[in-house]
């Protein structure tokens, strides 16, 4: 937390920028590099590694705000909130695993970057959405400022929008701000037992529309739940349909218990406690399911919670898939048994369409994210107007080059 | 106040432009007669007025993208308005320009309980999306002061907020997704009913834009369940001091209120005077905590509440034992500018954020700039997320109070950044704070907003003279300079 680093390191930064612009010499982003399998390979044959941005300079628990360097571990920070027992209520997932990484390594600026957010984004939002500050260098080589350190701001166009989920393509974020919340004091789990995908989706959704403040809702077909490592799961013999609350014991309790009376309608309903929820939610989190195999292709797909299951059942029928749902069924884990088969891959791609979502292979060889759309293709109107954003802040496309898009 | 020079050339075609703008539109659809456009002169914010060419209601997106085409191919500047109510300009007309209003845009599309989300065109009043899925026990969460009036499309153009949004967001973390008609003329669909974007966030940007980057059509946001129960607590204090010691330990002892508001003495009064919600009248500042969720979870954080507040010195504390008191708890504040409206024959809202430490401060010095500027200040503040409303009570007929008043709220503004704070925290730039914007931000970051602004509209057709201070041309924004290998300004300090 040495005052004055991470200024020196952004000084770094913007050196670095600029002198890659003067050489036309593209740069490959980089923190901790936990998620560079996230993306199309980068064509370019330097880094530029952010991970010595570190440090938290200002965290003020009651007005809800800490600001730290880009590089600062994502670790760093979660412990400094546990301290005040406040946390980043986006409930950040950790991929290093995924791609056969440790885990606990990532920063702040590689969450940001990608918009990573886990089973509480249905209530709590997305990386973007607590995304408060940010300093940055663009491609341009020029430093800029936007957002601030408060919670409520709309001075300016909110270009930390734009930054989170740009994949390092726009700019080197340096210094990063985020909201920071209170952490619930308990968490309770209501298990629905032995449902099919189908009936999984009208449950979660039907706790979703209670009033309950439900944080969490996902759905583990039978062969996911069976190597779940917490034990009320994996001995649920069968799919395990699973609803989370949170929040102060009195209040928690009592939700459990109206949430099993309304769930018990869909199936037989078990409750897990604090600890085991707590287990049980990182794993889904870190998209743990899926990290054993390192070597298949893993899709990531965002659809209307409606539709997972039905998407689901589209892609099964075409072949063996390891498959489950978060987000009310609004986010489908798909796992493919390997990528020789393109066709399913298009598949994939279709079927999100169709839906009315879209779908990211979040996993695959080098070889299959150069080949393949990693994003899903844009629309040429929504092309046109990416190019341009592209180039209104990497004219030169020396930031990340082919990260998102084959073009830019 | 400056707008940007208004083109002859433009300003000398009218009358054809009207007839190319009734070619389009059905003959009521295009208002030119001097009477009826002064209803567009200005907006929520009265003290800038100017009269458009004309103004157009069309009613489909494909007559939004032929108007938008037409006026880009005439050189046409276009300010997008829903329902008027901005308090910072966003839809002052531009005398050769014209306005394109979305009022016909009025029909709530879609409700889908299943995904929790509605789909409305962009002229629906915020209130009537909660009233189109109340009988289902649910609700939109933002709920700015003027709910009643103002449209969701206004709403994403300034990404609203209201005094739920500390819990539950503010506009852009309520959205999902919008149809959206650039300036070209080209319609385009950003999100839908999942959650997470496809590539940029373009829904993210355009949210807050104050209608710069394009005209909205459609709009899909998420809808919530009611909670259970929702109680308010009203807490006086003998400073305003132990009234922001007390918003500060609610929210470290790791509470989030639904609401949580404060009104200084002024406040009270006009308000008090006005609506009669009971509030004590001999007390500095009063705050009003909303707790809701399940009812065992309100009856415990009341109490919680209002054991801290004790502590930090209140003296008084009376919490809602039934709905219709609850009302009237909020009926006050939510009444507070009308009831200022009432004291003083004008008056200017500002609209800063702080760090919430720094309101003693901020309350001080805003005191002693009264003293100076002559003129009165009343206060109420989102207490939870900083968000500072001080209402400076002038008489634009007064000579010199208006220009007065202005200095006044410019200052108070500067005031809100120099202790860590921001320009606005949910009215938006608009005309009002846009000179304001270097207090907050280097030229190079507004450049590169703007470059954002030249990537959706590189004419710079749409709304100019909001937001940003000094209008550049796309392609100036663009070029980089290299020379001989180097970059210019080399060792100028940015951090």
């Amino acid at each position: 937390m040495a005052e004055g680093r991470p200024n020196e390191e952004a000084e770094r930064v913007l050196a670095a920028i600029r002198q890659a612009v003067v050489q036309e010499a593209p740069l490959e982003v980089v923190g901790a590099g936990t998620k560079r399998g996230l993306g199309r390979p980068v064509d370019s044959a330097d880094r530029l590694d952010l991970s010595g941005l570190t440090g938290i300079d200002l965290y003020e628990p009651e007005e809800l705000v800490l600001r730290a360097g880009a590089g600062t571990p994502l670790a760093e920070i979660e412990a400094a909130a546990a301290e005040n027992r406040q946390h980043l209520a986006f409930e950040p997932p950790d991929f290093g695993p995924l791609y056969g990484g440790e885990a606990g390594r990532q920063t702040i600026g590689g969450v940001i970057a990608c918009n990573l957010a886990g089973p509480r984004r249905i209530q709590a939002g997305a990386a973007r959405d607590h995304f408060l500050g940010v300093e940055a260098v663009s491609g341009r080589g020029e430093a800029f400022k936007a957002g601030g350190r408060v919670v409520k701001n709309v001075t300016g166009y909110d270009l930390c929008k734009l930054l989170a989920g740009s994949h390092g393509t726009l700019a080197a974020m340096t210094r990063i701000t985020v909201k920071i919340l209170p952490a619930p004091g308990k968490i309770r789990t209501v298990m629905v037992l032995g449902l099919d995908d189908e009936a999984a989706g009208a449950a979660m959704r039907a706790a979703m529309g209670s009033p309950y403040e439900v944080s969490g809702a996902a759905h583990l077909p039978a062969a996911i739940a069976a190597e779940n490592p917490v034990d009320m799961v994996r001995d649920a013999d069968g799919a395990a349909t699973l609803v989370r609350v949170e929040g102060p014991g009195p209040s928690v309790e009592a939700r459990a218990a109206s949430l099993h009376a309304l769930l018990s309608e869909h199936g037989r309903t078990e409750e897990l406690h604090s600890s085991r929820s707590g287990a049980l939610w990182r794993h889904l989190r870190d998209a743990a399911p899926f990290a054993a195999e390192t070597g298949r292709p893993l899709w990531r797909v965002s659809v209307p919670p409606t539709a997972g299951a039905a998407l689901a059942a589209r892609i099964a029928a075409s072949g063996p898939v390891r498959h489950c749902f978060d987000w009310a069924g609004g986010l489908v884990w798909l796992e493919l048994p390997d990528e020789s088969d393109r066709a399913r891959a298009t598949l994939v791609r279709a079927a999100a369409a169709d839906a009315g979502g879209h779908a990211l292979l979040l996993r695959g060889s080098v070889e299959l994210r150069a080949e393949l759309p990693v994003f899903q293709p844009p629309s040429p109107g929504r092309a046109a107007l990416t190019a341009r954003i592209k180039d209104a802040f990497d004219p030169r496309g020396i930031l990340n080059p082919g990260r998102m898009y084959p073009e830019g | 106040m400056q707008m940007p020079e208004p083109d002859r050339s433009v300003q000398d075609r009218a009358p054809e432009i009207v007839r190319g703008l009734r070619s389009i539109l059905a003959g009521e659809a295009v208002i030119a007669g001097e009477a009826e456009l002064r209803a567009y002169e200005c907006d929520g914010l009265t003290a800038y007025k100017a009269l458009p060419m004309a103004v157009v209601l069309p009613s489909t997106t494909e007559e939004v993208a032929r108007v938008l085409r037409f006026c880009k191919s005439q050189g046409v500047k276009v300010v997008p308005r829903g329902a008027g109510t901005s308090l910072s300009g966003g839809t002052l007309p531009l005398v050769d320009g014209i306005v394109l209003g979305l009022g016909k845009f009025n029909s709530v599309l879609e409700i889908d309980f299943e995904n929790r989300c509605a789909v409305v065109q962009p002229g629906v009043t915020n209130l009537a999306i909660s009233q189109a899925v109340d009988h289902a026990g649910f609700y939109y969460a933002p709920d700015p002061s003027s709910q009643i009036a103002c449209s969701i499309g206004g709403n994403v153009a300034e990404n609203a907020g209201g005094v739920h949004c500390l819990k539950y967001g503010v506009t852009t973390n309520n959205l999902l997704g919008v149809e959206l008609v650039t300036m070209e003329g080209e319609v385009l669909r950003i999100g839908g009913k999942g959650l997470d974007a496809e590539g940029y966030d373009l829904l993210g940007i355009v949210t807050g834009s104050e209608g710069l980057l394009g005209v909205i059509t459609e709009v899909t946001v998420r809808i919530l369940r009611k909670p259970e129960t929702a109680r308010a607590v009203l807490i006086g204090f003998p400073s305003n001091e132990q009234a922001g010691d007390c918003v500060a330990k609610v929210i470290g002892a790791g509470i989030i209120p639904g609401g949580m508001e404060m009104m200084d003495k002024p406040a009270i009064r006009a308000t008090e005077d006005f609506v009669h919600a009971g509030y004590p009248l001999d007390v500095e500042a009063l705050l009003i905590v909303e707790l809701d969720g399940p009812k065992a979870e309100v009856d415990h954080l009341i109490e919680t509440v209002a054991t801290i507040a004790a502590a930090c010195g209140a003296v008084y504390t009376r919490a809602s034992e039934n709905e219709d008191e609850r009302l009237t708890f909020w009926a006050g504040r939510k009444a507070a500018f009308p009831a200022i409206g009432r004291i003083s024959p004008d008056y200017f809202c500002m609209d800063g954020t702080i760090p919430r430490h720094r309101l003693p401060e901020v309350l001080t010095r805003m005191a002693e700039l009264s003293a100076k500027y002559g003129l009165r200040v009343a206060n109420v503040f989102h207490a939870g997320d900083g968000n500072l409303h001080p209402l400076i009570l002038y008489d634009a007929n007064a000579p010199g109070e208006l220009e007065k008043a202005e200095e006044f709220g410019a200052d108070i503004l500067r005031l809100c950044v120099e202790v860590g704070g921001v320009l606005t925290g949910e009215h938006g730039v608009g005309v009002e704070k846009r000179d304001l914007m270097p207090a907050m931000f280097s030229e190079e970051d507004l450049k590169q907003q703007q470059r954002v602004k030249c990537a959706f509209d590189p004419e710079g057709l749409l709304n100019p003279g909001k937001v940003f201070p000094v209008l550049h041309r796309c392609a100036e924004l663009g070029r980089m300079h290299i020379h001989r290998g180097q970059m210019p300004f080399p060792d100028l300090p940015r951090f």
